[in-house]
């Protein structure tokens, strides 16, 4: 295989695992205030990604490196021309990461109340735009002869992206709410395993739709395949949930998410970002590529350390696999004393 | 207002603030895992109070130092699209790597760091803060080496057909001379700035009035340790900026030339350690000067030749034509802005002196143990955490300023850089929105850390009483919890 196809399938493997990872994340965020009815169960639902939220927020940061390394056309392309959402998306992740740590330092109902505010819409925002984003990706925006994007933003708010971050937007809750249900106890995650069924429903028939939409537009036959298993993944969650199983019910809604960011890069292949305009240039894997020399390097370094940041991120979770609930949260939250 | 003015404000407004806490992470997690080591050799319940104490510091520090990180990645494809384009292939890879090695360790295991009190043993949780330092080092080596070979390219071959800077030797990349004397350098510096924080907030809580007997001996003890970890560090960041600049001299005469506006060769060259007047060689009203040492810095000998502005001005425009960053830099092409220069040369070097004085100083204000610390002394103390800190500010905006017209010194200019599609309202919009959160960020991060210093450390633990919690253990409250 070519390196560059290569380097495109790890690319999406990133991608993958961002969105798998803080798409739960995201979840939990906008369900703070849904869920939760007083600050003992906030700190409950924050503290089910406490200490997980920033390793997961990795995964962009090291597709965004990947894909400047891999791909530096890409992501030249991409980061200019989608300027003002990546902006919104920044300042979103900014004022929700500092929230998380910073929420906790003061006993202040005031004080709390605006970083949870922080924290859903800084949840909300991105949850919604990547959506947005990842769908003009594979249909395509207006892209020149020499690789600018000449669309400005409000090009980016057409329909389908407009339903793709809908559908992002509601697989995260889903996601957040199975997350949640897998990792509490008591009241909080009864009430998050049948909001999950619900919410689910409803993005289970966003997502089938926006996929059907993606497929007919430019799809291929793995695309069809992956959607196909998505969508499959997704109703197989739904269902274990609504039977109380949550762990398959995560675990449904994990590989739903999978299959289906792996469907879109699928169907974007051999593409990276393919131009809309008549006399433009589409953006493939070839022309955007950098050399094989530093492929080769950058593959050799993916070898060896992905594994090993797989299986330390692993090892984490199976480090803090205990279910929280309201006894397990202290009441003085940053200056508790050693056991 | 030109999109690129905007772009290269963005740059260095939120570059700097950045490294405002970069430095104070990579010193004090070495420094906090110092103390938890010492704590589980000795058993000395002041090395845990410490440990926590300061960790709380640090995390405080390190949430904002982590989402402002997100941004440094994601300007370069935003506000400098060409140069991403340019670069890529080169300067890429060890972008994409810092990630992997670097940002995936420092995050995972600081997670563990502060939610595993009670679900790790005590050598693998101070493992885990150990493992956070060393993915603060690897964060740092990876990005200055991408920065050194902006100053200093190599182990590449422009390709004319692409229009790009393509990589041919990693190695050469990995370890260019200006890296592995800039990686010493700024490590060094950020010990300094680490321990300089520890000597200002414990020598703060050892003089104030209500601070006990034995918490006095906690904090002068945190007070002197790292007193000598800024001075010994300040002496490596002296010693290795001094290799630095005899490289600079060699790689980049003209940022030796400008740090000092020298714009005639001179043999021997003096250094001014002031210069009142104008600043482009016509007119000199008052100056300080010390004989040699500009000719030592550069060269290593007292009476070393350094080629002024002018002459290199002259060799630049023969080994790369006009200037195509002319019109930008107009009328002095070739040539970085010099007031910059020359001040934020000088105000790295007298900061990190007058650090490395101060902590000598503060060494002996506290030699004995009941002696009273007098208020000069004090306030000195006060002052250290500042002078390291802002001393690599000014040594960023030298370094950085002192490249320009250059965005790759020798192969792309700033204004070449610049993202062409992006319109400056758009880039405007980005510079205030970035600005005004990050002033209120900081607004938030120092109230917090006053009032987290105010704190103090946590009295110790009390001896394990009888148990709160009977019965099964996983139902205990968390140790720390957000």
């Amino acid at each position: 295989m070519e390196l560059t196809t290569v380097w495109f399938g790890l690319i999406a493997v990133l991608w993958i695992g961002y969105f798998c990872l803080e798409g739960f994340d995201f979840g939990v965020g906008m369900l703070l205030p849904v869920l939760a009815k007083n600050d003992t169960e906030r700190r409950v639902l924050i503290n089910t990604i406490g200490p997980v939220w920033d390793g997961n927020e990795v995964w962009l940061l090291v597709a965004g490196g990947a894909t400047f390394a891999a791909f530096p056309e890409w992501y030249a392309t991409l980061f200019s021309g989608f300027y003002l959402p990546l902006l919104l998306i920044l300042v979103a992740l900014i004022v929700r990461g500092v929230a998380f740590e910073y929420r906790a330092k003061r006993d202040d109902v005031t004080w709390r109340r605006r970083w949870d505010l922080a924290i859903v819409v800084g949840s909300v925002v991105p949850a919604l735009l990547w959506g947005v984003a990842f769908a003009n990706i594979v249909r395509g925006v207006p892209i020149d002869a020499d690789l600018e994007y000449v669309g400005g933003f409000f090009n980016l708010l057409n329909p389908y992206a407009l339903l793709g971050g809908v559908m992002t937007l509601l697989l995260f809750l889903t996601h957040g709410a199975m997350f949640i249900s897998l990792k509490t106890d008591g009241p909080v995650r009864y009430a998050a395993r049948s909001l999950a069924v619900r919410i689910g429903v409803l993005a289970a028939a966003v997502t089938v739709v926006f996929l059907l939409w993606t497929q007919v537009e430019t799809g291929s036959l793995g695309s069809a395949a992956a959607f196909v298993l998505a969508a499959v993944a997704l109703l197989a969650g739904l269902l274990a949930a609504a039977a109380a199983h949550e762990g398959w019910g995560f675990t449904g809604t994990f590989v739903a998410i999978a299959l289906g960011v792996g469907g879109l890069f699928l169907a974007l292949f051999p593409d990276v970002m393919p131009t809309s305009l008549l006399g433009g240039t589409s953006l493939t894997t070839t022309n955007a590529a950098a050399t094989s020399y530093t492929l080769g390097i950058m593959t050799v370094v993916a070898i060896v350390f992905t594994p090993l940041v797989l299986a330390y991120q692993s090892w984490t979770y199976w480090v803090f696999r205990k279910r929280i609930s309201v006894h397990h949260i202290p009441e003085r939250p940053a200056v508790a004393a050693r056991p | 207002m030109d999109p690129l003015d905007i772009a290269r404000w963005q740059f260095g407004i939120i570059t700097v603030y950045h490294f405002l806490f970069v430095p104070i992470t990579i010193g004090l997690s070495a420094i906090i895992a110092g103390y938890e080591t010492a704590w589980l050799r000795t058993g000395n319940p002041r090395w845990l109070r410490l440990t926590r104490f300061l960790g709380k510091l640090f995390l405080i520090n390190f949430a904002i130092g982590v989402v402002t990180g997100i941004v440094q990645e994601f300007q370069f494809g935003m506000n400098w699209s060409d140069y991403s384009r340019f670069v890529g292939d080169v300067f890429g890879a060890p972008l994409a790597i810092e990630g992997l090695l670097a940002f995936f360790l420092e995050s995972t295991f600081l997670g563990l760091w502060i939610f595993g009190w009670d679900r790790l043993s005590g050598r693998l949780h101070a493992a885990c803060m150990w493992l956070v330092h060393l993915g603060t080092l690897f964060s740092a080596y990876f990005i200055l080496a991408a920065n050194s070979w902006m100053q200093n390219p190599v182990g590449y071959a422009y390709n004319a057909t692409t229009g790009r800077a393509e990589m041919n030797d990693f190695a050469a990349v990995l370890f260019n001379k200006v890296q592995l004397v800039t990686f010493p350098h700024v490590v060094l510096s950020a010990y300094m700035t680490g321990a300089a924080f520890v000597v200002g907030v414990t020598l703060w809580l050892m003089t104030r009035a209500r601070t006990n007997e034995e918490d006095r001996g906690m904090y002068r003890s945190a007070v002197r340790t790292g007193a000598v970890v800024v001075l010994v560090a300040g002496l490596g960041v002296a010693v290795s900026g001094d290799v630095q600049g005899k490289i600079m001299t060699d790689v980049q005469p003209m940022k030796m030339a400008a740090a000092e506006g020298l714009y005639e060769t001179e043999s021997p060259a003096d250094f001014s350690i002031l210069t009142i007047g104008s600043l482009d060689g016509s007119r000199e009203k008052f100056s300080v000067r010390i004989p040699g040492v500009l000719s030592f810095l550069a060269t290593g000998t007292a009476d070393g030749e350094v080629t002024g502005i002018n002459d290199l001005r002259a060799e630049y425009r023969q080994t790369y034509g006009q200037d195509p960053g002319a019109t930008y830099y107009s009328p002095d092409d070739y040539t970085p802005v010099v007031p910059v220069t020359y001040w934020s040369f000088r105000l790295m070097i007298g900061l990190g002196m007058a650090g490395a004085a101060a902590a000598v100083a503060l060494l002996w204000a506290t030699r004995r143990r009941a002696g009273p610390v007098g208020r000069v002394m004090v306030a000195t103390g006060m002052a250290l955490p500042f002078l390291p800190l802002l001393a690599n500010s000014f040594g960023w905006i030298f370094t950085e300023m002192g490249r320009q017209p250059w965005a790759v010194f020798g192969l792309m200019t700033t204004s070449q850089a610049v993202s062409p599609g992006v319109s400056a309202a758009v880039m405007l919009i980005s510079l205030v929105t970035l600005t005004v959160l990050y002033a209120a960020l900081a607004f938030v991060e120092v109230r917090l850390l006053l009032t987290y210093i105010r704190l103090g450390a946590d009295p110790p633990a009390p001896d394990a009483g009888p148990d709160d919690h009977p019965g099964d253990p996983a139902d205990r409250p968390l140790a720390f919890a957000y």
